[in-house]
């Protein structure tokens, strides 16, 4: 099991290929994204890397925090979450990920608070159909009309679909296509929406549904390793010259 | 800049695409790449340009109708389709209309466009 990054939803735009498709795309983008801990069996029970993203003022992160990026020796950072890692795939802190970690073509889960939509009603929430627009119907057009049945069973049952509070919630939308992965600026295009509003924070995941294409990089796509490979190929280029 | 804005910037670039100046009213001739099997021809399509929405950006497009056969046809393209060959524009019409949605309900005389006689490309430094 790879590790995930976290990335910001920048929004979404739409590519013209070759072949005279249109993708639509949602641009998310790695900000400062680097291993800020590591989770071990010995020490947690479980195996994970805590990855941090973005750059808050320094003046906004409390005392606690500093503490805890200063033990890890890395710049503060707007965002952490963990992943769950397999032992071999723990990624040495301090670490940077880039968007090379994924592979073009790839499927992605991505997981995002979606945007709050307040008090909804039926419709809206939950697509009913509401009630007819006459016919005698008055003024509860856009009820949700009966919950349930009569004396026997004399309550409304538990989970009954109604108006309340919707959105704002944390949504993962799955198997979403990796389209473009643009290293320079660490940007990752994906097809199709992703939840949450622009500049909100998301995590991109391997698809638990899809298997793991070949070649992707393990532990992770490390821009240390990135850099490691252009050196290697600049003098074998310069070579053949 | 934003950073949509300079990807759709450098798309445009990259894409390489020289589109006409042209807006609701001119008649216009769209080259449009068909793939029959494994080869592909390039079909033309004329008619007017009924209307041009979103702009002039990437995610600009605009709806071609004609009268096929007695019937007529509209068909929208995007802007920047890799599926379009080329874009000619054939007559510039006077409208007083951005949308030409009354053509619909219009035919023969007067469905007729009157041509521009005094038709002069914008400023030199935009594509002309």
């Amino acid at each position: 099991m790879r590790s995930g990054i976290i990335a910001k939803k920048v929004g979404m735009t739409r590519l013209f290929m070759d072949d005279g498709r249109q993708i639509p795309v949602t641009v998310l983008q790695l900000d400062n994204l680097q291993v800020v801990a590591q989770r071990t069996a010995d020490k947690d029970g479980y195996t994970a890397v805590q990855l941090g993203a973005g750059t808050p003022k320094v003046k906004r992160v409390s005392q606690a925090m500093r503490g805890h990026f200063a033990a890890a020796k890395v710049e503060p950072k707007r965002k952490l979450a963990e992943f769950r890692v397999s032992a071999d795939n723990l990624i040495e802190v301090g670490a940077e990920i880039a968007a090379t970690h994924f592979l073009e073509g790839q499927k992605v889960d991505v997981s995002g608070t979606s945007i709050g939509k307040g008090f909804a009603g039926a419709m809206k929430r939950h697509n009913f159909g509401g009630l007819r627009a006459s016919h005698g119907v008055s003024i509860s057009h856009r009820s949700h009309g009966s919950t349930g049945q009569c004396q026997d069973p004399g309550k409304v049952f538990k989970g009954k679909k109604m108006a309340g509070h919707m959105g704002a919630a944390r949504v993962t939308t799955q198997n979403l296509e990796v389209v473009r992965t643009d290293a320079d600026r660490g940007l990752v295009f994906v097809k199709g929406a992703v939840p949450g509003s622009k500049g909100g924070w998301v995590t991109v995941k391997d698809s638990v549904k899809k298997k793991l294409p070949e070649g992707v990089p393990f532990p992770a796509g490390l821009k240390a390793a990135a850099a490691a490979a252009e050196t290697a190929e600049a003098p074998a280029e310069g070579g053949e010259a | 800049m934003d950073l949509i804005a300079q990807l759709e910037a450098e798309q445009i670039a990259a894409l390489g695409k020289d589109i006409p100046d042209f807006k609701a009213g001119d008649t216009i001739r769209v080259g449009f790449k068909v793939t029959e099997g494994s080869r592909t021809r390039v079909q033309n399509y004329e008619g007017v340009c009924i209307s041009r929405k979103n702009g002039s950006g990437i995610a600009g497009s605009f709806t071609v109708r004609k009268i096929s056969f007695g019937e007529g046809v509209e068909r929208m393209f995007p802007l920047y389709s890799t599926n379009i060959d080329s874009i000619t524009v054939v007559r510039r019409g006077r409208v007083r209309r951005a949308k030409l949605y009354y053509l619909r309900s219009r035919r023969g005389k007067s469905a007729r466009i009157a041509e521009v006689s005094n038709y002069k490309p914008k400023s030199a430094g935009a594509e002309a």
